[in-house]
């Protein structure tokens, strides 16, 4: 099953789907920022600045996403061998690091207008900081250690201690007492949020799910190319 | 109704900055890895170049040196 992952069997694909997935996430980006600047009402308490959640909250769902598909491919990838897994996570990493800088930023502008600060050291923010170094140390270990082998063992070292921060991030809400609102959807219970702010909020989701996908692509690309480019020098 | 878009009550300033702040990171991300794959395809394309033809039809047996070679410009 393995040897579908295989670099030179998918790249066939990877190489030709990134005008269509840049294409498609064009259209679902478009029909996002209407729905959510224009089509959407505002919050009777928030007023309009209820708006930043379409972007800080799919921008936190997606690069806590991406850091656990990170640590789940490097750790299947350090057992099983799988140098792919490896080339996959590497790709992911850019966007995953990009998504967390949106959340951290688009909840500071958020802050101000509703808890009267930029910034709160309280324990949902402070994990995505946190979050934020081990994406930067995940990035800095691929440019500084050149060796496969010690690169593998290193980038699962920091995947598996910053997974630790994941259901941090998620239930520090729920564990402490934040100045950072609960979450408001529950996919096993019933969401506090209008269906009205729910439509372009997934809309929003699905736009940034989009662009991971084809920063994945072309990162995965660039990094095959380099490989090739190694291999060139071999022959 | 653009002044009511563009003012938001008063939060336009907020709303308008973390929208912008998005679209600009995505731009740049997306930027910064297009030019990453050009170069590298650039660099790939001379040194295949520079192969003499037994080594060339070697590295053209593989199906990703033939993909990267077909498709002038596929991001």
């Amino acid at each position: 099953m393995f040897k579908f992952f295989e670099p030179n069997k998918i790249f066939s694909i990877t190489s030709r789907a990134p005008k269509y997935v840049l294409a498609l996430f064009i259209i679902v980006l478009c029909i996002g920022l209407i729905e959510s600047l224009i089509i959407s009402p505002e919050d009777y308490k928030q007023g309009h600045s209820v708006r930043i959640m379409y972007v800080h909250v799919p921008a936190a769902w997606i690069t806590l996403g991406i850091f656990s598909t990170i640590t789940l491919l490097s750790v299947f990838g350090y057992i099983f061998k799988i140098k792919n897994f490896f080339l996959i996570s590497k790709s992911f990493a850019p966007s995953g690091f990009i998504f967390n800088l949106i959340a951290l930023v688009t909840g500071s502008i958020w802050g101000k207008p509703t808890w009267g600060t930029w910034w709160a050291w309280d324990a949902r923010i402070t994990s995505m900081l946190i979050l934020a170094f081990f994406y930067l140390i995940y990035l800095l270990a691929w440019r500084i250690y050149e060796e496969k082998d010690q690169i593998y063992k290193i980038t699962s070292i920091i995947t598996i201690l910053g997974i630790i921060n994941v259901p941090i991030t998620k239930y520090s809400v729920d564990w402490w007492n934040t100045l950072h609102q609960p979450a408001s959807i529950n996919i096993l219970s019933k969401s506090s949020i209008h269906s009205s702010m729910l439509f372009p909020l997934f809309i929003m989701t699905a736009a940034f799910a989009l662009f991971s996908v084809l920063i994945l692509l072309m990162k995965y690309n660039t990094e095959l190319i380099k490989i090739k480019n190694k291999g060139l020098d071999r022959l | 109704m653009i002044n009511e878009i563009l003012l938001m009550d008063g939060y336009g300033l907020y709303v308008w900055s973390a929208f912008a702040f998005t679209l600009l990171s995505f731009t740049s991300l997306y930027l910064i890895i297009k030019i990453q794959y050009t170069k590298e395809r650039k660099k790939f394309i001379s040194k295949f170049g520079t192969l003499n033809s037994k080594k060339a039809s070697f590295a053209k047996s593989q199906v990703a040196v033939k993909e990267i070679l077909s498709n002038a410009s596929n991001i």
